[in-house]
C-alpha cells in the first residue's frame, strides 16, 4: 500500500492546489462549462438595446478604416457608453479607433475634441487641454470643446477659467446646457444659492430638452442641494433624474453617497445590488452592507479588496480617491488613506476629493496635513455642508 | 442643433465618473521550472467580444456556445500577441487543446492554460505582449512571474510591450533545490523504502547467529557496516533511477511495486531467521535496484523539466540520500545505546521485524493482486 500522497491523481491535485495558492486566493479554479447555452457574461445593461447599433458602427468602420466620419461615429458611441456605464474600457476602445486618424494628416476639430475627452476621462488633463487648444484654434465655435474645457478647469479648481469657458456656450448651445455648466462651477465658488436658483429656472423654462441633458442638469441640481443640506430638495431632484430613461452610473453613485450620509444604507443596498461590476458602486455597497449588517457585507468587501489589489498592480492612479475611502473605512489605516487622499488631491479638487483628505487627516490626528485643502476651500469660498462639518473637527476655524 | 446637444451632453459628466469601473486587464501567470514554462492567461470575455465579436446573436449575453465556436480565433489572437523568449531564443507556446472559463470579480474570463519550452533553463525571460494594442491602448497585461517562492510582477501595455525579467540568479540551483526537496519528501513518506532500510539496519548493532544474540562491541564496526549498506543501496537505486528516467529501462509498475514489498519481507525475514548478516549489503544492492524503479515512477509523476532533466535527477537523488541519512542519524545512536537490552532484542528487533514482515506481506498481496487490505 503506497501512501496516498504517492498516488499520481493525488499528487496532481496537490500540485493543482499549490498552483492555486501560488496564483492567489481570489482565483477560483477555471472550469469547463457543461452546457452551450450557459450564459457566461452579460454585456452592460445600456448596451443591450444598442448592441446591434454598436456592432453596425464597428462594422462600418472596419469596412472603411480611413473614413473619419465612420470612425468618429463609432468613437462617439463608445464615449457615450463609457460615460453611461462609467466604464473605462469603452474609452480605451475609443482611443484605439482614434489613434488610426493621426497617421496621415491632422484630423478635424471634432476628432481633436473627442481625443481630449478620452484623455480627460483617464485624467490626463494636460494632454486633454492641449488637444482642446488645437480644436478651438480651428473651430472656436465648438460647444463640445468649451464644455469639456470647463469641466476640466472645474475639476482642477480653476473656477474663474471654468466660468469663462462656460460663458462661451451662451451663444453656441441651448440655455440649459449653458446654465448647467455655469451652475456646476458657481456652486463651488461661493454662489451655491444663486447657482441652484439659476438651474431651477433653466429647467422650468426649457422642458423639451433631450432627457440626457435634463438628467445632467437634475444631477447637478441635486448635488448643489446636497451641498446646501437641502435634504428634501436633493431627494426630489435625484428621484426626478433617476426617473429619466437614461442610464448614468455617475448619478447612481452620487445618490448612493447622499443616502449613506443620511443613514439610509438599506436603500443603497437595493439601489446598487446589480451594479457590483462598477468599482465605485461596490465600494458604496460594501459600506452600506456593513452599516446595515447585511449578510453579503463580507462578500462585497472581499470583492472590493480584490479590485483594489488589481488596480494597485496595474499602477492605477484613477482610483486613489476610492482607494483612500476603502483604506480608511475598511482597513482603518489612516496613514495610508491620507497618503492616497493627498495624491488624489494633486490630481483633482472636487468637494468629494477634499472630503476624503479631511476625513483621513482627522482619523490620522494630523490636521496640518489637510492644510492645503483647507486653504483651497477658504480661498474659493466653497460652501458644502459635509466639508463645513469636518473643518472644525480637524481644528480649522474661519 | 439637436444633434449637437445630444453629443455635447454625453461628455460633460465624464470627469469624475470614469474611475468608477475596472479597466481592461488580462492576467498572465507564468511559472518557471528550469527550461519549462507553465502559462495561465486569463483574458476578459468582454475584451474578446470587442475584438472578435463573440456575441454572435447580438443579444447582449455571451454564452459558452458562442465562446466555444470562436475558440480557435481566441487562441489565435492570443498566441499571435504573446511571445516568450529566454536568452534570445524563443520559447514556443503550445496552444491549449481547449479554453476554460474563470469568474473574476468583474466578470468572466477565458483561461488559456499552456506550456512553453525554452532551449535551456531560463535565467532571463523576455515577454513581448501586444494583445489588443491596436484596439484598446488602455488595455494592460498584468504579469505574475512565479519561481520557487517568489513572484515578480510587471505591467505590459503599448508603451511597454516588451520587457526582460531576470528569473533568478541561480536558475539551476532552484531546480536542484526543488527536486532535492521532492526527494526528501518522497523518502520520508515512502514507508516501504524506510522499512526496507530499517530492516537492514536493525542487525547492525545486535543480531542473531546460531540461536544466540551477538552484540557489537565496536562503534567503528557498526558505522562501517551501516555505511556499507547505505552506500550499496544508494548506488543501486541511483543506477536504476537514472536508467528509468532517461528511458533506458522500463518495468511494469505493478511488478516493481510488488518486488519492493518482497524486498522488505526478505530483509525483515532474514533478521528473524538470523541469516546473511555479513552479506546484507548485497541484499541492499540487489533490492536497491528495484527500489530505484520505484523512485523513478514518482519522479515521472512530477513531470520533469525536459531542459533540465539531469539537474532534476541529481537533485532528487540527493534528496533521497539526505532523507536516508536523516533516518540513519536518528536510528543509529539510539540503537547503539540500547543494543544490549532485552527491549531492543525482543521488542525492537524481534517484534519489529515480525511486524515488518506482516506489513510487507500485506503490501505484496495488495500490489501483486491489486486488492485492498490496509487502510494506510
Amino acid at each position: 500500500m503506497r501512501s496516498v500522497f504517492e498516488q499520481p491523481r493525488v499528487r496532481r491535485s496537490l500540485w493543482a492546489v499549490l498552483w492555486l495558492v501560488m496564483v492567489g486566493p481570489a482565483w477560483a479554479r477555471p472550469y469547463l462549462p457543461a452546457r452551450d447555452d450557459l450564459v457566461l457574461e452579460r454585456l452592460p445593461v445600456s448596451l443591450g438595446a444598442s448592441a446591434r447599433e454598436l456592432a453596425d458602427l464597428h462594422r462600418r468602420w472596419r469596412a472603411a478604416p480611413g473614413d473619419e466620419a465612420a470612425a468618429l461615429a463609432l468613437v462617439e458611441r463608445e464615449i457615450a457608453l463609457g460615460r453611461g456605464e462609467s466604464d473605462p474600457r469603452y474609452y480605451g476602445q475609443a482611443e484605439g479607433v482614434l489613434q488610426t486618424l493621426w497617421h496621415d494628416r491632422p484630423p478635424s476639430a471634432r476628432a481633436w475634441v473627442l481625443r481630449a475627452i478620452v484623455r480627460q476621462a483617464r485624467h490626463d488633463f494636460a494632454a486633454a487641454m492641449a488637444d482642446l487648444e488645437v480644436a478651438l484654434a480651428t473651430d472656436p465655435r465648438n460647444a463640445q470643446a468649451w464644455l469639456t474645457r470647463a469641466a476640466i478647469e472645474r475639476v482642477l479648481g480653476d473656477y474663474a477659467a471654468a466660468t469663462r469657458s462656460c460663458g462661451h456656450l451662451v451663444r453656441l448651445t441651448d440655455t440649459l446646457i449653458f446654465s448647467t455648466c455655469l451652475a456646476s462651477v458657481r456652486a463651488l465658488d461661493g454662489h451655491a444659492a444663486a447657482a441652484y436658483a439659476l438651474l431651477e429656472r433653466a429647467l422650468a423654462t426649457t422642458p423639451s430638452t433631450p432627457p440626457a441633458v435634463q438628467q445632467w442638469a437634475l444631477t447637478t441640481l441635486a448635488e448643489i442641494a446636497v451641498s446646501r443640506d437641502l435634504v428634501d430638495d436633493a431627494e426630489r431632484d435625484f428621484q426626478t433624474a433617476l426617473a429619466l430613461p437614461v442610464r448614468s452610473v455617475y448619478l447612481l453613485l452620487a445618490y448612493a453617497d447622499f443616502l449613506l450620509d443620511h443613514d439610509r444604507a438599506a436603500a443603497v443596498v437595493s439601489l446598487l445590488a446589480n451594479e457590483r461590476r462598477v468599482d465605485g458602486a461596490l465600494l458604496r455597497l460594501a459600506l452600506a452592507a456593513r452599516a446595515c449588517a447585511d449578510p453579503r457585507a463580507d462578500d462585497y468587501r472581499a470583492d472590493l479588496a480584490a479590485r483594489i489589489a488589481a488596480a494597485r498592480q496595474r499602477g492605477d492612479t484613477l482610483h486613489q480617491g476610492d482607494a483612500a475611502r476603502y483604506t480608511l473605512a475598511f482597513e482603518r489605516n489612516a496613514v495610508a488613506a491620507l497618503a492616497l487622499a493627498l495624491a488624489n488631491w494633486q490630481q483633482q479638487r472636487e468637494p468629494r476629493d477634499a472630503r476624503i483628505v479631511l476625513e483621513a487627516a482627522r482619523a490620522r490626528g494630523q490636521p496640518v496635513a489637510a492644510q492645503p485643502v483647507v486653504d483651497f476651500l477658504r480661498t474659493r469660498g466653497t460652501e458644502d455642508v459635509a466639508l463645513a462639518r469636518l473643518l472644525p473637527a480637524i481644528g480649522a476655524h474661519d | 442643433m439637436r444633434r449637437r446637444l445630444s453629443i455635447a451632453v454625453l461628455l460633460c459628466l465624464a470627469v469624475p465618473a470614469a474611475s468608477a469601473h475596472k479597466p481592461s486587464d488580462s492576467y498572465l501567470n507564468v511559472a518557471v521550472a528550469a527550461a519549462d514554462l507553465e502559462v495561465r492567461w486569463d483574458i476578459a470575455l468582454r475584451d474578446l467580444d470587442f475584438a472578435l465579436g463573440l456575441d454572435a446573436d447580438v443579444d447582449g449575453a455571451i454564452t459558452w456556445g458562442e465562446v466555444r465556436a470562436r475558440s480557435p480565433a481566441i487562441i489565435e489572437i492570443a498566441l499571435a500577441n504573446l511571445r516568450l523568449a529566454s536568452n534570445g531564443r524563443p520559447c514556443p507556446l503550445v496552444a491549449p487543446a481547449q479554453l476554460l472559463i474563470d469568474d473574476h470579480s468583474d466578470g468572466a474570463y477565458a483561461v488559456l492554460a499552456m506550456r512553453a519550452q525554452c532551449a535551456a533553463p531560463v535565467t532571463t525571460l523576455t515577454i513581448d505582449y501586444r494583445l489588443f494594442a491596436d484596439t484598446d491602448p488602455q488595455h494592460r497585461g498584468l504579469l505574475n512571474l512565479h519561481m520557487d517562492n517568489t513572484v515578480v510582477t510587471a505591467i505590459f501595455g503599448p508603451e511597454h510591450p516588451q520587457q526582460t525579467l531576470a528569473v533568478s540568479a541561480q536558475g539551476r540551483l532552484s531546480v536542484i533545490n526543488r527536486y532535492l526537496r521532492e526527494g526528501i519528501w518522497h523518502i520520508l513518506i515512502g514507508y516501504d523504502h524506510i522499512l526496507f532500510l530499517l530492516s537492514l539496519l536493525l542487525p547492525a548493532v545486535t543480531w542473531r547467529a546460531e540461536r544466540q544474540w551477538q552484540v557489537s562491541t565496536s562503534l567503528r564496526a557498526v558505522v562501517l557496516d551501516v555505511a556499507k549498506i547505505v552506500t550499496a543501496f544508494t548506488l543501486a537505486h541511483s543506477l536504476t533511477l537514472s536508467a528509468a528516467v532517461l528511458g533506458l529501462v522500463q518495468l511494469p509498475s505493478r511488478l516493481v511495486e510488488a518486488s519492493i514489498a518482497v524486498s522488505v519481507m526478505v530483509a525483515a525475514g532474514a533478521n528473524l531467521a538470523g541469516r546473511w548478516h555479513a552479506r546484507r549489503w548485497r541484499l541492499a544492492f540487489l533490492f536497491g535496484l528495484i527500489h530505484g524503479f520505484g523512485f523513478a515512477a514518482v519522479l515521472q509523476d512530477l513531470q520533469l523539466p525536459a531542459g533540465a532533466l539531469m539537474l532534476a535527477l541529481g537533485g532528487f537523488n540527493l534528496g533521497v540520500e539526505c532523507g536516508q541519512l536523516a533516518l540513519v542519524a536518528l536510528f543509529l545512536p539510539a540503537a547503539y545505546a540500547l543494543r544490549g537490552s532485552r527491549f531492543y532484542q525482543c521488542v525492537v528487533y524481534q517484534a519489529g521485524s515480525s511486524l515488518i514482515v506482516l506489513v510487507a506481506l500485506g503490501w505484496f498481496i495488495e500490489r501483486a493482486f491489486a486488492i485492498r487490505l490496509m487502510t494506510w
